[in-house]
Protein backbone atom coordinates (compact mmCIF):
# COMPACT_ATOMS: atom_id res chain seq x y z
CA UNK A 1 0.00 0.00 0.00
CA UNK A 2 1.22 3.81 -0.51
CA UNK A 3 1.64 5.58 2.45
CA UNK A 4 1.61 9.35 3.67
CA UNK A 5 3.96 11.30 1.76
CA UNK A 6 5.72 14.78 2.38
CA UNK A 7 8.25 17.05 0.59
CA UNK A 8 10.37 19.31 1.96
CA UNK A 9 12.32 21.67 0.35
CA UNK A 10 15.43 23.03 2.38
CA UNK A 11 16.61 26.42 1.96
CA UNK A 12 20.14 26.22 1.46
CA UNK A 13 20.40 30.21 1.56
CA UNK A 14 19.67 31.14 4.50
CA UNK A 15 21.07 29.11 7.33
CA UNK A 16 18.70 30.40 9.99
CA UNK A 17 16.26 28.08 8.54
CA UNK A 18 17.56 25.43 9.18
CA UNK A 19 15.97 22.44 11.24
CA UNK A 20 12.51 23.36 9.95
CA UNK A 21 11.88 20.48 8.17
CA UNK A 22 12.70 17.86 10.41
CA UNK A 23 11.09 19.82 13.06
CA UNK A 24 7.48 20.06 11.10
CA UNK A 25 7.69 16.18 10.74
CA UNK A 26 8.04 16.05 14.05
CA UNK A 27 4.78 17.71 14.55
CA UNK A 28 2.99 15.51 12.47
CA UNK A 29 4.51 12.57 13.81
CA UNK A 30 3.19 13.11 17.39
CA UNK A 31 0.04 14.27 15.93
CA UNK A 32 -0.34 11.11 14.18
CA UNK A 33 0.19 9.31 17.71
CA UNK A 34 3.42 7.84 16.78
CA UNK A 35 5.87 6.40 19.36
CA UNK A 36 7.99 8.75 21.57
CA UNK A 37 11.41 6.58 20.54
CA UNK A 38 10.43 6.56 16.72
CA UNK A 39 9.82 10.36 16.64
CA UNK A 40 13.28 10.79 18.51
CA UNK A 41 14.93 8.86 16.23
CA UNK A 42 13.93 9.99 12.92
CA UNK A 43 14.04 13.48 13.97
CA UNK A 44 17.39 13.23 15.05
CA UNK A 45 18.63 11.46 11.77
CA UNK A 46 16.61 14.10 9.45
CA UNK A 47 17.78 16.72 11.62
CA UNK A 48 21.41 15.84 10.89
CA UNK A 49 20.81 15.10 7.40
CA UNK A 50 19.21 18.50 7.12
CA UNK A 51 22.13 20.11 8.48
CA UNK A 52 24.25 19.15 6.21
CA UNK A 53 22.34 19.72 3.56
CA UNK A 54 22.57 23.78 4.27
CA UNK A 55 25.78 23.60 5.68
CA UNK A 56 27.58 21.54 2.76
CA UNK A 57 25.47 21.49 0.00
CA UNK A 58 23.37 24.77 -0.45
CA UNK A 59 20.45 22.74 0.52
CA UNK A 60 17.82 20.24 -1.28
CA UNK A 61 14.85 18.49 -1.12
CA UNK A 62 13.52 15.72 1.61
CA UNK A 63 11.25 13.16 0.53
CA UNK A 64 9.63 11.52 3.28
CA UNK A 65 7.02 8.38 3.13
CA UNK A 66 5.37 6.53 6.04
CA UNK A 67 3.35 3.10 5.89
CA UNK A 68 2.21 1.63 8.88
CA UNK A 69 5.55 -0.20 9.61
CA UNK A 70 8.16 1.94 8.31
CA UNK A 71 9.55 5.26 7.38
CA UNK A 72 11.87 6.23 4.33
CA UNK A 73 13.65 9.17 3.76
CA UNK A 74 15.34 10.39 1.04
CA UNK A 75 17.75 13.70 1.02
CA UNK A 76 18.87 14.60 -2.37
CA UNK A 77 20.86 17.80 -2.70
CA UNK A 78 23.09 18.89 -6.04
CA UNK A 79 25.90 20.16 -4.41
CA UNK A 80 30.00 19.57 -4.24
CA UNK A 81 29.22 15.91 -3.55
CA UNK A 82 31.23 13.99 -0.66
CA UNK A 83 35.10 12.77 -2.23
CA UNK A 84 35.53 9.85 0.45
CA UNK A 85 32.33 8.55 2.17
CA UNK A 86 33.85 6.09 4.20
CA UNK A 87 36.05 9.31 6.24
CA UNK A 88 32.84 11.09 6.19
CA UNK A 89 31.11 8.98 7.69
CA UNK A 90 34.26 8.35 10.87
CA UNK A 91 32.98 10.33 14.16
CA UNK A 92 34.78 13.36 14.36
CA UNK A 93 35.21 14.37 10.58
CA UNK A 94 33.81 17.64 9.81
CA UNK A 95 34.56 20.18 6.77
CA UNK A 96 32.20 23.46 8.79
CA UNK A 97 32.47 26.37 8.22
CA UNK A 98 33.68 28.25 11.76
CA UNK A 99 30.97 30.47 11.94
CA UNK A 100 28.39 27.37 12.90
CA UNK A 101 30.48 26.25 15.21
CA UNK A 102 29.26 28.52 18.29
CA UNK A 103 25.79 26.95 17.81
CA UNK A 104 26.98 23.40 18.15
CA UNK A 105 27.78 22.30 14.31
CA UNK A 106 30.72 21.03 12.47
CA UNK A 107 31.74 18.21 15.75
CA UNK A 108 31.41 16.16 12.64
CA UNK A 109 28.98 13.85 15.09
CA UNK A 110 26.22 14.57 11.72
CA UNK A 111 26.73 11.06 9.20
CA UNK A 112 27.46 8.95 12.29
CA UNK A 113 24.36 9.88 14.66
CA UNK A 114 22.62 9.64 11.13
CA UNK A 115 24.08 5.90 10.79
CA UNK A 116 23.05 5.24 14.76
CA UNK A 117 19.44 6.41 14.59
CA UNK A 118 18.22 4.74 11.64
CA UNK A 119 17.80 0.77 10.82
CA UNK A 120 19.31 1.22 7.16
CA UNK A 121 21.17 4.07 5.39
CA UNK A 122 22.73 4.36 2.31
CA UNK A 123 24.82 7.42 0.65
CA UNK A 124 25.09 7.82 -2.75
CA UNK A 125 27.38 11.02 -3.64
CA UNK A 126 29.07 12.18 -7.01
CA UNK A 127 31.45 14.80 -6.88
CA UNK A 128 30.06 17.98 -8.32
CA UNK A 129 27.21 16.41 -9.12
CA UNK A 130 25.16 16.17 -5.82
CA UNK A 131 24.74 13.78 -2.90
CA UNK A 132 21.27 11.84 -1.92
CA UNK A 133 20.90 9.43 1.40
CA UNK A 134 18.50 7.33 2.30
CA UNK A 135 17.12 6.05 5.54
CA UNK A 136 14.70 3.79 6.64
CA UNK A 137 13.24 3.47 10.53
CA UNK A 138 11.60 0.60 10.94
CA UNK A 139 7.99 1.68 13.19
CA UNK A 140 6.92 -2.30 14.83
CA UNK B 1 17.51 65.11 42.59
CA UNK B 2 16.28 61.79 39.99
CA UNK B 3 14.55 59.16 42.20
CA UNK B 4 16.80 55.92 41.85
CA UNK B 5 14.71 52.58 42.35
CA UNK B 6 16.95 49.60 42.50
CA UNK B 7 16.28 45.54 43.09
CA UNK B 8 19.51 45.19 45.11
CA UNK B 9 18.69 46.04 48.69
CA UNK B 10 20.25 45.56 52.06
CA UNK B 11 18.52 43.83 54.93
CA UNK B 12 20.15 45.87 57.74
CA UNK B 13 19.74 43.68 60.49
CA UNK B 14 21.81 41.07 58.85
CA UNK B 15 24.95 43.31 57.10
CA UNK B 16 27.60 43.21 59.87
CA UNK B 17 29.16 46.15 57.82
CA UNK B 18 32.46 44.18 56.91
CA UNK B 19 33.74 45.37 53.80
CA UNK B 20 33.45 41.95 51.14
CA UNK B 21 30.74 44.23 49.10
CA UNK B 22 32.53 47.23 48.98
CA UNK B 23 35.06 45.88 47.32
CA UNK B 24 33.56 43.79 44.96
CA UNK B 25 31.08 46.24 43.74
CA UNK B 26 32.14 47.77 40.17
CA UNK B 27 31.32 51.01 39.92
CA UNK B 28 32.45 51.69 43.98
CA UNK B 29 28.53 52.26 44.92
CA UNK B 30 28.87 50.87 48.64
CA UNK B 31 30.34 52.71 51.58
CA UNK B 32 30.26 50.86 55.11
CA UNK B 33 28.56 53.74 57.66
CA UNK B 34 27.53 53.12 60.73
CA UNK B 35 28.28 49.62 60.87
CA UNK B 36 26.61 49.04 57.62
CA UNK B 37 27.18 49.25 54.09
CA UNK B 38 25.49 51.91 52.54
CA UNK B 39 24.90 51.75 48.17
CA UNK B 40 25.15 54.80 46.63
CA UNK B 41 21.87 54.84 44.73
CA UNK B 42 23.16 56.86 41.68
CA UNK B 43 26.48 54.68 41.16
CA UNK B 44 24.59 51.56 41.24
CA UNK B 45 24.04 48.68 38.73
CA UNK B 46 22.28 46.55 39.90
CA UNK B 47 24.44 44.12 38.91
CA UNK B 48 24.31 41.39 41.71
CA UNK B 49 27.83 41.25 42.41
CA UNK B 50 27.28 42.54 46.34
CA UNK B 51 24.31 39.63 46.48
CA UNK B 52 26.82 36.81 45.12
CA UNK B 53 30.03 38.24 47.73
CA UNK B 54 28.22 38.95 51.04
CA UNK B 55 28.66 36.22 53.57
CA UNK B 56 26.05 37.39 55.80
CA UNK B 57 22.91 37.37 52.87
CA UNK B 58 22.65 40.65 53.96
CA UNK B 59 22.26 41.69 49.95
CA UNK B 60 18.75 40.61 48.55
CA UNK B 61 17.36 41.51 45.28
CA UNK B 62 13.69 42.95 45.74
CA UNK B 63 11.25 41.12 43.33
CA UNK B 64 7.79 40.84 42.46
CA UNK B 65 5.52 38.19 44.74
CA UNK B 66 4.07 35.43 42.55
CA UNK B 67 0.51 36.76 43.65
CA UNK B 68 1.15 39.23 41.00
CA UNK B 69 -0.68 37.11 38.80
CA UNK B 70 -4.16 38.06 40.27
CA UNK B 71 -3.76 41.71 39.60
CA UNK B 72 -4.42 41.26 35.77
CA UNK B 73 -7.01 39.67 34.30
CA UNK B 74 -5.36 38.07 31.96
CA UNK B 75 -1.27 37.01 32.51
CA UNK B 76 1.56 35.95 30.01
CA UNK B 77 4.67 34.37 31.34
CA UNK B 78 7.86 35.43 30.05
CA UNK B 79 10.70 32.84 30.94
CA UNK B 80 14.02 33.48 30.20
CA UNK B 81 15.79 31.33 27.95
CA UNK B 82 18.36 30.30 31.32
CA UNK B 83 15.19 29.68 33.06
CA UNK B 84 14.97 25.86 30.77
CA UNK B 85 18.58 25.38 31.98
CA UNK B 86 17.34 24.97 34.92
CA UNK B 87 15.76 21.36 35.38
CA UNK B 88 17.12 17.79 35.72
CA UNK B 89 16.48 15.49 32.52
CA UNK B 90 14.80 18.18 30.73
CA UNK B 91 14.33 16.44 27.26
CA UNK B 92 11.17 18.91 26.53
CA UNK B 93 11.16 22.81 27.03
CA UNK B 94 7.40 22.03 26.74
CA UNK B 95 6.93 20.57 29.33
CA UNK B 96 8.46 23.42 31.42
CA UNK B 97 5.84 25.67 29.35
CA UNK B 98 2.25 23.57 30.05
CA UNK B 99 3.70 23.70 33.75
CA UNK B 100 3.67 27.31 33.37
CA UNK B 101 0.22 27.32 32.16
CA UNK B 102 -0.75 25.08 34.68
CA UNK B 103 0.46 27.22 36.93
CA UNK B 104 -1.67 29.93 36.52
CA UNK B 105 -0.66 31.99 33.33
CA UNK B 106 -2.97 32.47 30.44
CA UNK B 107 -0.12 32.11 27.92
CA UNK B 108 3.58 31.49 27.60
CA UNK B 109 5.86 33.74 25.40
CA UNK B 110 9.44 33.01 25.26
CA UNK B 111 11.88 35.22 25.86
CA UNK B 112 14.09 33.02 23.84
CA UNK B 113 11.25 33.54 20.86
CA UNK B 114 12.23 37.55 20.89
CA UNK B 115 16.11 36.78 20.95
CA UNK B 116 15.46 35.13 17.82
CA UNK B 117 14.05 38.35 16.49
CA UNK B 118 16.84 40.52 18.27
CA UNK B 119 19.38 38.66 16.50
CA UNK B 120 17.64 38.54 13.24
CA UNK B 121 16.79 42.23 13.37
CA UNK B 122 21.04 42.53 14.33
CA UNK B 123 22.05 40.81 11.70
CA UNK B 124 20.37 43.43 9.28
CA UNK B 125 22.09 46.37 11.46
CA UNK B 126 25.09 44.57 10.91
CA UNK B 127 24.92 44.33 7.40
CA UNK B 128 23.81 47.83 6.92
CA UNK B 129 26.93 48.87 8.76
CA UNK B 130 25.89 51.79 10.06
CA UNK B 131 26.72 51.31 13.59
CA UNK B 132 30.40 52.29 14.26
CA UNK B 133 32.41 48.76 15.16
CA UNK B 134 32.53 47.02 17.34
CA UNK B 135 29.23 46.79 17.89
CA UNK B 136 28.11 46.71 21.60
CA UNK B 137 25.82 44.35 22.78
CA UNK B 138 22.93 45.81 25.19
CA UNK B 139 20.86 42.67 25.93
CA UNK B 140 22.56 42.52 29.78
CA UNK B 141 21.29 45.94 31.40
CA UNK B 142 23.90 45.50 34.18
CA UNK B 143 26.76 46.29 31.08
CA UNK B 144 24.63 48.94 29.58
CA UNK B 145 24.64 50.95 33.00
CA UNK B 146 28.24 50.49 33.85
CA UNK B 147 28.57 51.92 30.09
CA UNK B 148 26.61 54.60 31.13
CA UNK B 149 28.41 55.24 34.08
CA UNK B 150 32.23 54.63 33.23
CA UNK B 151 32.22 54.10 29.34
CA UNK B 152 31.13 57.00 27.91
CA UNK B 153 33.32 57.38 24.80
CA UNK B 154 31.61 53.61 23.64
CA UNK B 155 27.82 54.54 23.92
CA UNK B 156 27.69 55.63 20.40
CA UNK B 157 28.58 51.96 19.70
CA UNK B 158 25.86 50.23 22.17
CA UNK B 159 23.31 48.36 19.85
CA UNK B 160 20.02 50.38 20.04
CA UNK B 161 17.71 47.87 19.96
CA UNK B 162 15.84 46.50 23.27
CA UNK B 163 16.52 43.73 25.03
CA UNK B 164 14.43 40.33 24.03
CA UNK B 165 12.54 40.80 27.69
CA UNK B 166 11.31 43.69 26.50
CA UNK B 167 10.90 42.68 23.29
CA UNK B 168 8.81 39.38 24.30
CA UNK B 169 6.35 41.82 26.51
CA UNK B 170 5.71 44.42 23.40
CA UNK B 171 4.84 41.81 21.14
CA UNK B 172 3.04 39.72 23.59
CA UNK B 173 0.81 41.57 25.28
CA UNK B 174 0.17 43.68 21.63
CA UNK B 175 -1.06 40.24 20.70
CA UNK B 176 -3.00 39.45 23.56
CA UNK B 177 -4.64 42.51 23.00
CA UNK B 178 -6.10 42.11 20.25
CA UNK B 179 -6.90 38.48 20.72
CA UNK B 180 -8.89 39.25 24.21
CA UNK B 181 -10.09 42.74 23.51
CA UNK B 182 -8.40 43.25 26.65
CA UNK B 183 -6.85 47.03 27.14
CA UNK B 184 -3.09 46.71 27.80
CA UNK B 185 -3.28 47.71 31.48
CA UNK B 186 -5.67 44.88 32.16
CA UNK B 187 -2.68 42.06 30.74
CA UNK B 188 -0.14 41.72 33.07
CA UNK B 189 3.55 40.47 31.07
CA UNK B 190 5.77 39.04 33.72
CA UNK B 191 8.66 38.15 33.29
CA UNK B 192 11.10 35.15 34.89
CA UNK B 193 13.82 36.39 35.75
CA UNK B 194 17.57 35.31 36.88
CA UNK B 195 18.53 38.14 37.71
CA UNK B 196 18.43 41.37 39.75
CA UNK B 197 19.14 43.95 37.19
CA UNK B 198 16.54 42.87 34.91
CA UNK B 199 13.91 44.16 37.96
CA UNK B 200 15.68 47.56 37.73
CA UNK B 201 15.65 47.65 33.82
CA UNK B 202 11.80 47.10 34.04
CA UNK B 203 11.16 49.84 36.50
CA UNK B 204 13.93 52.20 35.27
CA UNK B 205 14.58 51.34 31.48
CA UNK B 206 17.39 52.54 28.96
CA UNK B 207 16.29 53.31 25.66
CA UNK B 208 12.66 54.02 25.90
CA UNK B 209 10.75 55.66 28.69
CA UNK B 210 8.59 53.15 29.92
CA UNK B 211 8.76 49.17 29.86
CA UNK B 212 6.55 47.37 28.71
CA UNK B 213 6.94 44.11 31.13
CA UNK B 214 4.54 44.41 34.49
CA UNK B 215 6.55 42.38 36.82
CA UNK B 216 9.19 40.24 37.55
CA UNK B 217 9.50 37.28 39.42
CA UNK B 218 12.57 34.85 40.36
CA UNK B 219 13.21 32.05 39.15
CA UNK B 220 13.91 30.95 42.67
CA UNK B 221 10.75 31.48 43.88
CA UNK B 222 8.81 29.74 41.36
CA UNK B 223 10.71 26.76 39.99
CA UNK B 224 9.80 24.71 43.31
CA UNK B 225 6.01 25.47 42.89
CA UNK B 226 6.79 24.46 38.68
CA UNK B 227 8.93 20.84 39.93
CA UNK B 228 5.53 19.14 40.88
CA UNK B 229 3.60 20.77 37.77
CA UNK B 230 5.82 19.28 35.49
CA UNK B 231 5.58 15.84 36.77
CA UNK B 232 1.75 15.95 36.36
CA UNK B 233 3.17 17.52 32.89
CA UNK B 234 4.90 14.85 31.66
CA UNK B 235 2.45 12.12 32.21
CA UNK B 236 -0.16 13.18 29.96
CA UNK B 237 -0.26 14.73 26.32
CA UNK B 238 1.11 18.04 26.39
CA UNK B 239 0.31 21.39 24.16
CA UNK B 240 2.97 22.17 21.40
CA UNK B 241 3.71 25.97 22.66
CA UNK B 242 7.37 26.21 22.37
CA UNK B 243 8.47 28.89 19.53
CA UNK B 244 11.96 28.55 19.53
CA UNK B 245 14.93 27.36 17.91
CA UNK B 246 18.95 26.82 18.93
CA UNK B 247 19.66 31.12 18.72
CA UNK B 248 17.12 31.78 21.39
CA UNK B 249 18.23 29.24 23.73
CA UNK B 250 21.46 30.17 23.42
CA UNK B 251 21.22 33.20 24.65
CA UNK B 252 20.96 31.83 28.03
CA UNK B 253 24.71 31.80 28.46
CA UNK B 254 27.74 33.48 27.24
CA UNK B 255 28.85 33.56 23.55
CA UNK B 256 24.80 32.56 22.91
CA UNK B 257 23.70 35.89 21.64
CA UNK B 258 27.22 36.48 19.30
CA UNK B 259 26.38 33.21 17.94
CA UNK B 260 23.04 34.13 16.65
CA UNK B 261 25.10 36.74 14.06
CA UNK B 262 26.04 33.54 11.90
CA UNK B 263 30.03 35.32 12.00
CA UNK B 264 32.58 34.12 14.12
CA UNK B 265 34.11 37.53 14.05
CA UNK B 266 32.65 38.40 17.70
CA UNK B 267 34.36 38.51 21.17
CA UNK B 268 32.49 37.40 24.41
CA UNK B 269 33.12 38.27 27.82
CA UNK B 270 31.30 37.19 31.02
CA UNK B 271 32.33 38.16 34.49
CA UNK B 272 31.77 41.79 36.05
CA UNK B 273 35.56 42.07 35.66
CA UNK B 274 36.40 40.45 32.77
CA UNK B 275 33.52 42.81 31.21
CA UNK B 276 35.39 45.81 32.69
CA UNK B 277 38.67 44.81 31.26
CA UNK B 278 37.39 44.75 27.68
CA UNK B 279 35.55 47.87 28.52
CA UNK B 280 38.84 49.37 29.22
CA UNK B 281 40.86 47.94 25.88
CA UNK B 282 37.43 48.95 23.81
CA UNK B 283 38.13 52.35 25.34
CA UNK B 284 41.97 51.94 23.88
CA UNK B 285 40.51 50.90 20.21
CA UNK B 286 42.11 47.84 21.22
CA UNK B 287 40.03 45.37 18.96
CA UNK B 288 39.73 47.37 15.36
CA UNK B 289 39.04 44.04 13.47
CA UNK B 290 36.21 42.48 15.74
CA UNK B 291 32.47 42.78 14.31
CA UNK B 292 30.43 42.41 17.96
CA UNK B 293 30.87 42.45 21.44
CA UNK B 294 28.93 40.26 23.61
CA UNK B 295 28.91 41.24 27.36
CA UNK B 296 27.40 39.63 31.00
CA UNK B 297 27.95 40.86 33.82
CA UNK B 298 27.37 37.60 35.36
CA UNK B 299 29.86 34.86 35.15
CA UNK B 300 29.06 32.34 32.22
CA UNK B 301 26.55 34.87 31.05
CA UNK B 302 22.66 34.89 32.21
CA UNK B 303 22.92 31.19 33.63
CA UNK B 304 25.15 32.61 35.82
CA UNK B 305 22.46 35.30 37.39
CA UNK B 306 22.26 35.26 41.40
CA UNK B 307 18.50 34.42 41.00
CA UNK B 308 19.27 30.91 39.42
CA UNK B 309 18.90 27.75 41.29
CA UNK B 310 21.77 25.98 39.14
CA UNK B 311 25.13 25.90 39.33
CA UNK B 312 25.89 28.41 36.04
CA UNK B 313 28.30 25.56 34.71
CA UNK B 314 26.16 22.78 34.81
CA UNK B 315 23.25 25.00 33.67
CA UNK B 316 24.81 25.83 30.55
CA UNK B 317 25.53 22.27 29.54
CA UNK B 318 22.21 21.42 29.88
CA UNK B 319 21.32 24.18 27.74
CA UNK B 320 23.29 22.90 25.00
CA UNK B 321 21.61 19.41 25.64
CA UNK B 322 18.72 21.04 25.42
CA UNK B 323 19.07 23.03 22.29
CA UNK B 324 21.03 20.13 20.44
CA UNK B 325 18.27 18.92 17.74
CA UNK B 326 16.62 22.26 17.60
CA UNK B 327 16.08 24.01 14.13
CA UNK B 328 18.52 26.85 14.32
CA UNK B 329 15.95 29.54 14.81
CA UNK B 330 12.01 29.62 14.65
CA UNK B 331 11.78 33.05 14.43
CA UNK B 332 12.61 35.22 11.55
CA UNK B 333 12.47 38.84 9.72
CA UNK B 334 11.97 39.84 6.34
CA UNK B 335 12.97 43.71 4.91
CA UNK B 336 9.11 43.98 4.80
CA UNK B 337 8.63 43.13 8.54
CA UNK B 338 10.97 46.05 9.60
CA UNK B 339 9.09 48.26 7.80
CA UNK B 340 6.03 47.76 10.22
CA UNK B 341 6.25 50.87 12.48
CA UNK B 342 4.92 48.57 15.43
CA UNK B 343 7.57 45.78 15.14
CA UNK B 344 10.17 49.12 14.63
CA UNK B 345 8.73 50.29 18.27
CA UNK B 346 9.05 46.84 19.67
CA UNK B 347 12.57 46.17 18.95
CA UNK B 348 14.15 49.70 18.78
CA UNK B 349 15.56 52.37 21.32
CA UNK B 350 13.37 55.65 21.20
CA UNK B 351 14.83 57.52 23.48
CA UNK B 352 19.22 57.13 23.39
CA UNK B 353 21.40 56.19 26.00
CA UNK B 354 23.19 59.49 27.56
CA UNK B 355 25.69 59.31 29.59
CA UNK B 356 25.62 60.07 33.28
CA UNK B 357 28.73 61.66 35.29
CA UNK B 358 28.11 59.77 38.41
CA UNK B 359 31.80 59.71 39.25
CA UNK B 360 32.72 63.08 38.59
CA UNK B 361 34.38 65.09 41.47
CA UNK B 362 32.42 68.16 40.86
CA UNK B 363 29.57 70.01 38.15
CA UNK B 364 32.53 72.61 37.54
CA UNK B 365 35.12 71.40 35.38
CA UNK B 366 37.90 73.68 37.40
CA UNK B 367 36.53 72.71 40.54
CA UNK B 368 36.87 69.22 39.46
CA UNK B 369 40.54 69.52 38.08
CA UNK B 370 41.22 70.92 41.78
CA UNK B 371 39.50 69.12 43.47
CA UNK B 372 40.93 65.53 41.77
CA UNK B 373 44.79 66.90 42.46
CA UNK B 374 44.27 67.15 45.95
CA UNK B 375 42.53 63.61 46.04
CA UNK B 376 45.67 62.63 44.32
CA UNK B 377 47.86 64.10 46.77
CA UNK B 378 45.80 62.81 49.60
CA UNK B 379 45.86 59.16 48.07
CA UNK B 380 49.59 59.59 48.21
CA UNK B 381 49.89 60.44 51.78
CA UNK B 382 47.82 57.38 52.56
CA UNK B 383 49.16 54.13 52.53
CA UNK B 384 47.71 52.47 49.81
CA UNK B 385 46.58 49.43 51.56
CA UNK B 386 43.26 49.24 50.12
CA UNK B 387 42.25 47.70 53.24
CA UNK B 388 38.58 48.90 52.84
CA UNK B 389 38.51 49.78 57.28
CA UNK B 390 37.67 53.56 56.55
CA UNK B 391 34.10 51.78 54.39
CA UNK B 392 35.86 52.85 51.01
CA UNK B 393 36.76 50.15 49.05
CA UNK B 394 40.42 51.55 48.19
CA UNK B 395 42.13 54.89 49.33
CA UNK B 396 41.71 56.01 46.02
CA UNK B 397 37.91 56.10 46.86
CA UNK B 398 38.82 57.83 50.39
CA UNK B 399 40.82 60.27 48.98
CA UNK B 400 37.78 61.66 46.72
CA UNK B 401 35.36 60.88 49.41
CA UNK B 402 36.96 63.65 51.46
CA UNK B 403 37.33 66.17 48.55
CA UNK B 404 34.38 65.99 48.04
CA UNK B 405 33.47 66.10 51.90
CA UNK B 406 31.72 63.04 52.58
CA UNK B 407 34.66 61.38 54.50
CA UNK B 408 37.54 62.89 56.49
CA UNK B 409 41.61 61.99 56.22
CA UNK B 410 41.59 60.74 59.75
CA UNK B 411 39.02 57.51 58.74
CA UNK B 412 42.15 56.13 57.27
CA UNK B 413 42.78 53.83 60.69
CA UNK B 414 46.29 53.28 60.07
CA UNK B 415 47.03 57.06 59.57
CA UNK B 416 44.69 57.39 62.76
CA UNK B 417 46.92 55.16 64.90
CA UNK B 418 50.16 56.09 63.28
CA UNK B 419 49.48 59.57 65.08
CA UNK B 420 48.74 57.67 68.68
CA UNK B 421 52.89 55.99 68.47
CA UNK B 422 51.29 52.46 67.05
CA UNK B 423 52.61 51.10 64.40
CA UNK B 424 49.89 48.75 63.14
CA UNK B 425 51.15 44.86 62.01
CA UNK B 426 51.42 45.71 58.52
CA UNK B 427 54.02 48.06 58.83
CA UNK B 428 55.67 46.27 62.14
CA UNK B 429 59.27 44.48 61.22
CA UNK B 430 58.44 40.72 62.65
CA UNK B 431 58.50 37.74 60.96
CA UNK B 432 55.57 36.42 60.36
CA UNK B 433 54.45 32.84 62.82
CA UNK B 434 57.18 33.26 65.76
CA UNK B 435 55.77 32.76 68.66
CA UNK B 436 58.48 31.11 71.08
CA UNK B 437 57.99 34.75 73.24
CA UNK B 438 61.09 36.19 71.81
CA UNK B 439 60.20 37.26 68.25
CA UNK B 440 62.57 37.20 65.89
CA UNK B 441 62.93 40.36 63.48
CA UNK B 442 63.50 40.41 59.71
Amino acid sequence: MSGLKWTFEVDGNDFTRAGEASSSLKKKLRALGVSPDIIRRVSIALYEGEINMVIHANGGTIDVEMTPDRIDMVLKDTGKGIPDIEQAMQAGWSTAADEVRSLGFGAGMGLPNMKKNTDEMRIESTVGVGTTVYMTIYIS
Amino acid sequence: MQEFFHSVTLDRDKCRGCINCIKRCPTEAIRVRNKKAYIIAERCIDCGECIRVCPHHAKRATCDSLDILNKYKYTIALPAPSFMAQFNNLEDIDIVLNALIDFGFNEIFEVAKAAEIVSAATRKLMESRKLPRPVISSACPAVTRLIRVRFPGLIDQVLPLHAPIEVAARMAKRAAAAKTGLPLSEIGAIFISPCPAKVTATKMPLGTEKSWVDGVVAVSDIYPKLLGLMKDAASHEIAMLSETGKIGLSWGSSGGESSGLINDNYLAADGIENVIRVLEDLEDEKFRDVDFIELNACSGGCVGGVLNVENPYVAKTKLYRIRKHLPVSLNHLEDADLADPKLKNDLSWDTPLEFVPVMKLDEDVFEAMKKMEQAEEICQSLEGLDCGSCGAPSCRALAEDVVRGLASIDDCVFRFKEKNGYVPAPFRSEQVGVKDGKEETV
